[in-house]
């Protein structure tokens, strides 16, 4: 949660992560994360494999590291709680660089640094490399139900539209003078939250009316379709063989 | 909120992850049920406000900022099913399209933010609607008492997720008590938010408040506020009625539940060794029989309030409202 | 495409609310003609507009496109024939991309495949769209969204047009280029429009509504040069137009 959501990650490059159907990236990203949350902490060696491939699969993709490192403030939270465990969390402790830490402690520190790291970087590959109209349709080929992926659709696309009306409130009352810092000066926010509500369903209505005068009778038409071919799945189930095989080896011998 | 992966193991990942999908497909279907052809276009454009109202920043002290979460007041607004339908979509777009919350997160994402507080928040709203006055100053007050204790149950179902599924040797005691003293204070700005925006469409389009329509015009002209005052105290006479039945029980439990513990086994160092990977109190999450204990207790008390709250919420919105009610129907 | 020809006889209707926005209203648009439908705010334009194709139901009254009668029958084929473009293109323009847009009224009439993408190309290249296919209407100027929202029209192969204010919020060159746009199209029009001038250059015919009801019905150039009933009805012509305002 924090602003700044609506700028989406797309970035436009000319590579062959690009090009891949999104059905496929969806499948594969799903694969990798799974494969790295449930691998055990102590396999350190496989969180190295990981790492490795998402670092070829982000140079394929021909995105700079500085990006990914940006987009991956999102987990500072939790990599600074994962950071005080090793300090509050109980257990047999041990030395380190002068200070007591707990040696379960510093093990999980590294559980949740490493596995929140290696699954938003992947997070960041897929969407960095597929746009949205993409992945909400490789999610319907997956067979998501296409209501949800429509829901989704239109959140979408009227996420911006909405947030610029906000903006709009926002901007005319700072213009008033309005420059709230404390809890209960909130009232005019939560005063333009509400309309900004009101104004988003009555629209909501319009665009009901929209779809009816199309023809529109309550289930979404199929609108496109070319399908991710044998091939190109083969491929990606060859790429993901390793990431697989990783996770049964460090399951099974740790 | 947006857990990463691996933040809880994956028991835990799968589920709350089945709780969470089956909860999302009743709100499917009801939504469904009650909409039709409205259902896709409202829905998608009420998760889009509840996406942006969740990205703007309001003032909490000194300057600092805090978010909406938005679960309870998407219910109060919309309906229990469409709120919880709508917040999860939020929720699982960003986690793979804004990449905020791991996807194998998504389980107890969603459950946490969507699903406890939509339906949990509509069981609260009713049960606050039915002690406060039938008007648009009752509703707003109501709003903003359960958007409160909402959080609460969030942060609580959090914890007990914790206690299944920790990865760190941090007591559930801690967690739960860190998470929901941290909680019971943002609670109030999602509360205050929350009933003031209900306000603001009462005065302008009453049809679109769900949780209003059994007001008739007069009810709704009434907007005396309900006075900031009562609402802080009657917020803060809840919470610490929730604690104190909780810490009651933990006083209280040791002795009976530490006698449960010994004839099962709990104690023995067999015992120990049996809480390894896979017992229910991996054993990170507890230490010692008093913690133990105490946790046991916590957690279930916790924990028959969450699923009441979630019960009865579901509950309300499934059966069919009744009109010649005074108080609030359905 | 064919031409139909539009009537509307008699139609009334009250909003839930009490409000009577439409008072007796008839009137009828020849096969081919383009037709505007002048007035001030809260005559009543829209709610006609929105009971063209059957969003809202009249109590009392008949609305007829060719030989059929709007009823709770026909309500589709009506959709199908004819095609409301909105005054704000944003709440037309509801898929992820352009593209999906055009081809969601004809994939509601049972096109697919080859079919389908040949009648999204067609419509788009109508009103000289066809760069804008993948791209996200979001990002979109004002323009190519209202081009855009006519194409998604145009791609049910209409006899009918019904604009609300299709040249609201476009600067001149967008207007200029709507104006040429919609003179190539060869259906029958009915332009909702407070821009005077674009009513003097598209239709031949106008009438002003007010209060739900029709109150003139003549030549664009007559009913403009007019100042006094168009001062009456709340319209005026902009500043430079002399007096006696002559036709294209």
């Amino acid at each position: 949660m924090g602003a700044g959501h609506a700028h989406a990650l797309y970035v436009h490059e000319h590579s062959i992560v690009h090009r891949l159907p999104a059905e496929v990236k969806l499948a594969a990203v799903f694969v990798f994360v799974v494969a790295v949350a449930i691998t055990p902490r102590e396999a350190i060696w496989a969180f190295a494999v990981y790492a490795g491939i998402l670092l070829v699969a982000l140079k394929t993709a021909r995105l700079r590291l500085s990006f990914v490192a940006l987009r991956l403030i999102a987990i500072l939270p939790f990599v600074a709680f994962a950071a005080l465990i090793p300090f509050i969390a109980s257990g047999e402790t041990t030395e380190l660089l002068g200070i007591r830490m707990s040696v379960d402690g510093l093990w999980a520190s590294w559980n949740i640094l490493a596995k929140a790291t290696l699954g938003a970087s992947a997070s960041i590959l897929l969407t960095a490399t597929t746009e949205v109209p993409d992945i909400l349709e490789g999610m319907a080929a997956l067979r998501v139900p296409i209501v949800l992926t429509s829901i989704a659709g239109f959140m979408i696309r009227y996420l911006e539209i909405i947030v610029e009306e906000l903006g709009r409130m926002r901007t005319a009352m700072t213009a008033r003078g309005y420059r709230p810092r404390w809890l209960w000066q909130l009232r005019p926010i939560a005063t333009a939250a509400g309309a900004a509500f009101v104004r988003s369903y009555e629209r909501g209505e319009r665009i009901h009316g929209a779809m009816l005068a199309r023809g529109y009778t309550g289930v979404m038409p199929r609108v496109a379709g070319r399908r991710a071919s044998a091939w190109v799945w083969l491929v990606a189930g060859l790429v993901l063989l390793p990431v697989v095989a990783v996770a049964v080896t460090a399951l099974v011998a740790t | 909120m947006h857990a990463p992966d691996g933040f809880l193991n994956a028991g835990t990942a799968v589920a709350t992850g089945a709780i969470s999908a089956g909860a999302v497909g009743l709100a499917l279907r009801q939504a469904h049920r009650e909409l039709k052809d409205k259902q896709i276009p409202l829905a998608g454009i009420a998760a889009a406000f509840v996406f942006a109202a969740q990205m703007f920043n309001f003032p909490v002290a000194a300057g600092t900022t805090g978010h909406l979460l938005g679960g309870a007041l998407a219910a109060v607004l919309l309906g229990p099913h469409m709120g919880a339908l709508v917040v999860a979509i939020v929720v699982v777009v960003q986690a793979f399209i804004f990449a905020d919350g791991g996807i194998t997160a998504l389980g107890y994402n969603v459950l946490n933010m969507a699903v406890i507080p939509a339906y949990g928040g509509y069981a609260l709203f009713s049960w606050f609607r039915r002690i406060l006055p039938a008007s648009s100053g009752g509703v707003v007050a109501a709003t903003g008492l359960a958007a409160w204790v909402s959080v609460l149950l969030s942060a609580m179902g959090f914890s007990i997720e914790w206690l299944f599924g920790a990865t760190a040797p941090v007591s559930f005691t801690d967690v739960f008590t860190a998470m929901t003293a941290v909680h019971l204070l943002i609670g109030i700005g999602e509360g205050l938010i929350s009933g003031t925006t209900v306000g603001a469409v009462l005065a302008s389009r009453p049809d679109l408040v769900f949780g209003a329509r059994d007001l008739d015009r007069a009810r709704l002209a009434d907007r005396t506020p309900a006075r900031s005052r009562v609402f802080v105290i009657a917020g803060l006479v809840t919470a610490l009625f929730v604690a104190g039945i909780i810490s009651q029980f933990a006083v209280d439990a040791p002795d009976g539940l530490q006698r449960i513990a010994e004839e099962t086994g709990f104690t023995s160092s067999e015992g120990q060794d049996r809480l390894r990977d896979g017992s229910i109190f991996a054993d990170y999450a507890t230490v010692g029989i008093e913690n133990e204990a105490v946790s046991l207790a916590i957690a279930g008390v916790a924990g028959t309030l969450i699923v009441a709250a979630v019960g009865w919420g579901l509950f309300l919105a499934v059966r069919p409202p009744r009109r010649d009610d005074d108080a609030v129907a359905a | 495409m064919s031409r139909l020809a539009l009537d509307i006889i008699d139609l009334h209707f009250t909003y839930p609310d009490g409000r009577k926005a439409l008072d007796g209203v008839t009137l009828s648009v020849r096969p081919g003609e383009r037709l505007a439908l002048l007035g001030p705010n809260g005559a009543g334009k829209t709610t006609l507009a929105l009971h063209v194709n059957g969003l809202l139901r009249a109590d009392r009254g008949a609305i007829r496109l060719g030989e059929m009668e709007l009823s709770d029958d026909n309500l589709l084929e009506i959709r199908r024939r004819v095609g409301l473009v909105f005054q704000d293109p944003d709440d037309q323009l509801f898929m992820p991309t352009v593209g999906e847009d055009v081809a969601f009224g004809p994939a509601n009439l049972g096109l697919e495949g080859d079919e389908l993408a040949r009648r999204v190309d067609d419509a788009l290249s109508a009103v000289d769209a066809s760069e804008l296919a993948a791209r996200v209407p979001h990002h979109l100027s004002g323009g190519e969204r209202r081009r855009a929202s006519l194409a998604t029209v145009l791609a049910m192969r209409p006899d009918l047009l019904v604009f609300d204010e299709p040249a609201a919020g476009l600067d001149p060159a967008g207007r200029r280029e709507l104006i040429e746009t919609l003179k190539t199209l060869e259906i029958t029009q009915l332009v909702i429009t407070h821009d005077l001038p674009l009513a003097l250059e598209l239709c031949p015919r106008s009438l002003i509504m007010d209060r739900g009801r029709i109150v003139t019905d003549g030549t664009t150039a007559e009913v403009l040069a007019d100042s006094e009933l168009l001062a009456k009805h709340r319209l005026e012509m902009p500043f430079g137009f002399g007096s006696r305002a002559s036709g294209p």
